[in-house]
């Protein structure tokens, strides 16, 4: 591998790990705080993009579809909380597992009712359709780029919300003793409500932005589903630092191993979880980090 | 869970059909039962319905009958799971004893079949799944394909490129049986007329992350890239594709399940894509018409190869069943019946192998808009080289 080759593969692995970040970090969130698995976050994801799939369809611009789709995103997420997820809290995992479970069946029937089986391509924002060329063969697409931009952005916005902010001071002291908080005089139905409601729509808002650069079909939530689980297990439950360098690393471990090791290609993500589980089995940086 | 609530639809489907078949068969003296083992959930569901829509097309332009039979129906939703196969191909071949077997889609599914099929010695006709083994080391007597083998449209592909004056490719495809096969095919022509295959690039099924391998193609610089990808994996590919701007400076080859029901959702990138396959739009031929016609009619929608496929399984069957007269008990009458049919398919006339698969020609197309008009004949009556299959 040259050294132009093997800048543009660090591009793809960091463009990469930036997009898994995306989805990863409502499920850390969710995972972390609130001590929910959500197996139905993939379906969310799912949600997010035939939401763009509809809404561009309908208002021409996928754009006016993010702004459309995240706010119903997040209202279907505080539904979704207050009529099920408000009765997890206090079962065990496993019946949190039943009950996503469930979700995944239910979303994918209706996926299938409501828009058919067909695979369906989103048109990305003229402004964002170019491509930048690197050499005389290849280009880099402007919309991964942007892609990239976006997830920076919504990285440091949740690092800030939660470190720096009155919610997220609540959220924290919420994900360490929910009763000490809500004697305190905290509305903690509220706050997981809301951190819920974040989650998914995070989810929903990767799913929009993967639409364009991805196919909108069926089943397309259980690939990231289980990527964005490994994720949050490298970095660490409930830590959004260690869900950025845990998708950073997946990222890598991907892309070069599909380029120097490609017949173990398919193995590369999981054996870079075992090394990293051996080594820190509670993930790269613990809750709370 | 995802079972139990399967196994409900699956049983309440059958009663239905029963309910609907059996008791006026009860009278009727002569019907045939056939049991559609076909996808009804999952990935491949509209490849199952257009097979079962293809089939019954056949069977309603025949006034309801099969080679002068009555037809039954047995229905089971296969849901492309190949641990769930040999159950499902056993409740129609045991419990609902059918006559004939039909399906699938997914070769894993298909292969189980088959061997279920040679077990009990029941008639099987696969409507579109590939594998290579099952007109290779699996064939059998009483197995046969309307379909193709894996190796057939991509092995067309080979000589067109060397015609073009390209001669070093590079091959990317899943790493699943499927896949690999359709690469061999192509390497197999290809390289037996002098081209050379720089490189052959696999990943993992069903991951979609095109990006490393698009960058290794842009640094390895060959003549043309040839893939074989169908559904929301090949959409993402070509998009993928045309927008690291490659499209333009390495042209993009493919077996046809390429472009085949996928070039809306790629939105223009598959444009001038050139594939090969078995079936193309607007076929020069008053058959293909008819039968375009007549589906649109009944089901409301453009066939595609799939319904073709399900249309020459019943077109096979009834080939069988009027070589022995309607005494279907003959089962070797039938079978010889069926070898010797010439099939009058909408993809063109076609003849049964030694191996039970078609000998047809394979069309190079070429995308235009949502469809894939034939350019010309790429491989004339093609027959798969059947390896490793041993009639017994």
């Amino acid at each position: 591998m040259d050294i132009f080759s093997f800048l543009v593969q660090t591009l793809n692995a960091v463009q990469y790990g930036l997009l898994l970040f995306l989805v990863a970090s409502g499920l850390t969130l969710v995972f972390g705080i609130m001590g929910i698995i959500n197996l139905a976050h993939g379906s969310f994801y799912m949600a997010g993009a035939y939401l763009a799939f509809g809404l561009t369809s309908a208002t021409g611009s996928l754009v006016w579809a993010i702004v459309l789709g995240v706010p119903l995103a997040m209202l279907v997420g505080a539904a979704l909380e207050a009529l099920l997820f408000v009765h997890l809290y206090k079962r065990d995992h496993l019946e949190q597992v039943l009950l996503t479970y469930g979700l995944i069946l239910i979303f994918e029937e209706l996926r299938s009712l409501i828009v058919g089986n067909d695979v369906h391509g989103v048109a990305m924002p003229d402004f964002l359709a170019g491509s930048i060329p690197l050499n005389d063969t290849l280009s880099y697409p402007v919309y991964r780029l942007a892609i990239s931009a976006v997830c920076v952005v919504l990285a440091i916005g949740l690092y800030f919300l939660i470190q720096r902010t009155r919610l997220g001071m609540m959220i924290r002291a919420g994900s360490h003793d929910r009763d000490m908080v809500q004697a305190l005089g905290i509305n903690i139905t509220v706050i997981y409500r809301v951190v819920f409601a974040l989650g998914v729509a995070m989810a929903a808002l990767a799913g929009m932005l993967a639409a364009p650069i991805s196919s909108v079909g069926p089943n397309m939530g259980g690939q990231v589903l289980i990527l964005s689980f490994v994720v949050v297990v490298i970095g660490g439950i409930g830590s959004v630092w260690g869900a950025l360098l845990g998708a950073l690393l997946i990222g890598f471990a991907d892309t070069f191993g599909k380029v120097i090791l490609p017949e173990f290609a398919g193995a590369m993500v999981y054996l870079v979880m075992a090394a990293v589980l051996l080594w820190r089995p509670e993930g790269l940086l613990k809750k709370g980090a | 869970m995802n079972n139990r609530i399967h196994k409900l639809t699956v049983a309440l489907a059958g009663a239905v059909a029963l309910g609907g078949a059996t008791l006026p068969a009860a009278h009727a003296a002569e019907k045939i039962k056939v049991g559609l083992m076909l996808p009804a959930t999952g990935t491949y569901a509209k490849l199952g319905t257009a097979i079962t829509n293809g089939f019954k097309l056949y069977v309603d332009e025949n006034g309801g009958k099969i080679g002068g039979l009555d037809v039954e129906y047995a229905v089971v939703d296969d849901e492309s799971d190949p641990a769930k196969a040999t159950e499902n191909a056993n409740k129609l071949v045991k419990r609902d004893e059918v006559d004939v077997l039909v399906g699938t889609v997914h070769s894993g599914v298909a292969m189980a079949m088959a061997k279920v099929a040679r077990g009990t010695k029941t008639l099987m006709i696969v409507p579109n799944a590939g594998a290579d083994e099952l007109t290779g080391p699996l064939c059998a007597p009483n197995v046969f394909r309307t379909s193709f083998s894996n190796w057939q449209p991509s092995y067309a592909m080979g000589p067109v490129l060397l015609e073009k004056g390209i001669k070093k490719v590079v091959t990317l495809t899943w790493k699943y049986s499927a896949g690999l096969q359709a690469i061999d095919g192509f390497k197999e022509s290809f390289t037996a007329g002098g081209g050379q295959i720089v490189k052959e690039l696999t990943l993992p099924f069903p991951n979609t992350e095109f990006q490393p391998y698009l960058t290794e193609i842009a640094a390895l610089k060959p003549d043309a890239v040839f893939v074989f990808f169908a559904g929301g994996g090949a959409v993402k590919l070509v998009k993928d594709y045309a927008a690291a701007g490659l499209k333009d400076s390495i042209p993009l080859y493919g077996s046809g399940f390429l472009t085949d029901g996928t070039l809306a959702a790629m939105g223009g990138a598959g444009e001038g894509l050139e594939t090969t396959l078995q079936y193309a739009d607007g076929l020069d031929n008053a058959r293909d018409q008819a039968f375009r016609g007549g589906y649109a009619k009944a089901y409301g929608s453009a066939p595609d190869v799939y319904a073709v496929q399900g249309y020459d399984a019943a077109q096979l069957l009834a080939a069988g069943v009027s070589a022995v007269k309607g005494k279907i008990e003959d089962r070797k009458g039938m079978i010889t019946g069926m070898e010797a049919a010439k099939i009058d398919s909408p993809r063109g006339a076609f003849s049964i192998s030694a191996a039970h698969n078609p000998v047809q020609d394979i069309y190079l197309r070429k995308a235009q808009g949502e469809l894939n008009p034939a350019v010309k004949v790429a491989a004339k009556a093609l027959a798969d080289p059947a390896r490793g299959c041993r009639m017994q």
